[in-house]
């Protein structure tokens, strides 16, 4: 298999490749020219539409489809977020755009503020990202210097800014209602939808948020073509009308122990064996792999006779898994035990989880408690019971809470535990011969700060 | 008497003001950014608390004056984040160890148990001498270089105990 020819990374081993001048040189912002030169903000919508791109951000919903959500003839304002508060354990494809390259960002950006009529748009990002923050503020400056943000953008009559806007590491600011509360100055408590942000959003205006990857794919359909997108990838099944296909180049984030971890442009529907084997350089180690997460760890666990899976938007729920996620797989051999793995997921979504919805906020929380319990050779075979109760009742899916944290707190708890319950059940019964059994409620243990 | 000391010594009641004018411009400038004053909140905090590496109570009253907003509005989005210190400014530097999956599996824990036991103070503290604040951090967005830390705006990289080691010893 020859290797996949880099789009959305073809600057970044340039020197210099975050400024202008490198982005321009190498033919930056003609897709821009073109669209306000020659293109009405419907044109673009339906050029998206047509492209079957879908949001590279977690949930793959169609990307042209979100924008024609937008209330037609509005008087405005009409708002655009970009979502750069990547915060999903295993993922930093939006940390390399924006330090690399964030004109392809920025230009994609501004094609999408000019298909959805806004005249405002607000770039979130993540507090962890200081790189990042320093070139995409100088790239914006860039921007208005050369005219291409401000007023009357090259001559077109459409203006356009742009404002920076900090977050404060919390990882439901990337849920986008909870990003748009947190714009506005509030604690970011995701909101009840519907309404949907398209309808009423940020100042409770009509908004539209994109993720960094996808606006960044925006800039390489309206330069290279529906066409050209639409050869790379996964067509949509003929069977399935729901199928809206997995079209284009993606970025996948691969790390834990393979031999080279890093963020790789493949086509979408690359196998995790192909990743691994292709682009990771094998497991460290000489060692045999155990399991993998496919796309953040909110998406579950493959185990490793499951690395067959396609890395499509359709692939991963076929393996049991909650779906693509953001395709950051994080491999793990087989040194790796599964009470680890599971401890620290719930780990992360007990201090993650903003506390809103109370089965997230104490799901999260006890699943933690017991697993701390089970680490700590006090488990019981009972607690796999709870621990599942606790996963297949959190969630959007079984709809007990506003947002989807909770399934992905709940999906690792369901596939570590239906997929290795036979290594669980030997740790609990070997670290805990006299009490594994137990079925009567035993004390928690003391824990120290989960939030 | 620098501007961090400043600010904590007047949380003692005086009502000397604790944002300098030239904060309370910074903050101003802000405002045309967005339709409502409340939207400021976030770039408020950030701006203090870089300035004075905590929002102390007395900040957070002013911040809520300039943004037209209850003291209580400001305190509600200030403490959601876990980010924002208010007892007590952080050290000189703040180092963030990640502690989510990927370095999870690189040793994180091992890194983050050196350090702590090197520098004496559990995570969330800072040494006695005021160099270092120590702090977990979930995912840092980093994982090709796992385990990571950010310490300030620099990135450490694949560390180990050595590395760690050197990052406190080039600070002392």
């Amino acid at each position: 298999m020859t290797r996949f020819e880099p789009v959305l990374l073809a600057n970044i081993e340039k020197p210099d490749c975050h400024t202008l001048k490198v982005y321009e040189a190498g033919g930056g912002y003609s897709a821009l020219r073109k669209v306000l030169g020659s293109m009405s903000p419907h044109d673009v919508r339906e050029l998206v539409k047509a492209s079957g791109l879908r949001g590279r951000g977690g949930a793959g919903f169609p990307t042209g489809l979100k924008w024609t959500f937008l209330p037609k003839d509005h008087p405005g304002p009409i708002y655009f977020c970009l979502n750069a508060d990547e915060s999903e354990p295993g993922t930093f494809n939006n940390r390399y755009l924006m330090e690399f390259d964030p004109h392809q960002v920025l230009e994609g950006v501004i094609i999408s503020s000019f298909a959805t009529r806004a005249s405002t748009a607000y770039f979130y990002m993540r507090y962890e990202y200081p790189t990042a923050w320093q070139r995409v503020q100088q790239a914006v400056e860039e921007c208005y210097a050369a005219g291409l943000l401000g007023k009357n953008i090259l001559g077109s009559g459409y203006s356009l800014d742009i404002y920076l806007h900090r977050g404060a590491a919390a990882y439901i600011c990337g849920e986008e209602t909870g990003l748009i509360e947190s714009i506005e100055g509030k604690r970011a408590w995701p909101r009840i939808k519907p309404p949907f942000p398209a309808v009423e959003g940020l100042f409770r205006k009509p908004t539209v948020v994109n993720n960094v990857e996808t606006a960044a794919c925006v800039t390489q359909i309206l330069s290279r073509g529906v066409d050209w997108f639409k050869s790379i990838g996964v067509p949509a099944d003929p069977q399935n009308p729901r199928d809206a296909g997995s079209y284009g180049p993606k970025l996948y984030c691969l790390s834990g122990h393979v031999n080279r971890p890093g963020c790789y442009e493949a086509p979408l529907g690359i196998t995790v064996n192909e990743l691994i084997a292709e682009y990771g350089g094998g497991i460290r180690g000489g060692r045999k792999a155990k399991a993998a997460i496919p796309g953040g760890i909110s998406m579950g666990l493959l185990t490793a006779s499951e690395f067959d899976c396609p890395l499509d938007f359709n692939g991963p729920g076929r393996y049991g898994c909650l779906g693509l996620g953001t395709a950051a797989v994080v491999v793990m051999d087989e040194t790796v035990s599964m009470v680890d793995f599971l401890h620290n997921s719930c780990q992360f979504f007990a201090h993650e989880s903003c506390g809103q919805c109370t089965p997230c906020r104490e799901g999260t929380a006890w699943s933690l408690r017991l697993m701390q319990r089970i680490k700590a050779g006090k488990g019981r075979w009972k607690d796999l019971d709870l621990l599942l109760e606790i996963g297949d009742n959190i969630g959007i899916i079984p709809g007990t809470t506003i947002c989807g944290l909770a399934d992905g707190a709940a999906w690792p708890l369901k596939n570590a535990i239906r997929k290795f319950r036979p290594e669980l059940e030997e740790y609990i019964k070997r670290t805990n011969p006299q009490g594994y059994a137990e079925t009567n409620a035993v004390p928690a243990l003391q824990l120290l700060g989960i939030h | 008497m620098n501007v961090i000391e400043q600010g904590t010594d007047r949380m003692s009641g005086t009502t000397e003001r604790v944002l300098t004018d030239e904060m309370v411009a910074e903050i101003q400038s802000l405002l045309p950014r967005y339709p409502s004053k409340q939207a400021v909140t976030l770039p408020a905090l950030h701006l203090v608390h870089e300035r004075l590496r905590h929002v102390p109570l007395a900040a957070v009253v002013e911040i809520a004056e300039i943004l037209g907003l209850a003291p209580a509005d400001v305190q509600d989005t200030l403490s959601f984040y876990g980010f924002f210190k208010q007892d007590r400014p952080h050290g000189n530097v703040r180092a963030w160890v990640c502690r989510s999956i990927s370095c999870h599996l690189l040793g994180a824990e091992e890194v983050l148990a050196h350090l702590s036991r090197r520098l004496g103070v559990k995570p969330g503290e800072t040494t006695a001498d005021g160099k270092i604040t120590l702090e977990y951090a979930e995912c840092l967005g980093a994982c090709e270089f796992a385990p990571c830390m950010l310490a300030g705006t620099t990135l450490h990289r694949c560390l180990d105990a050595q590395k760690a080691d050197q990052f406190v010893d080039q600070l002392k």
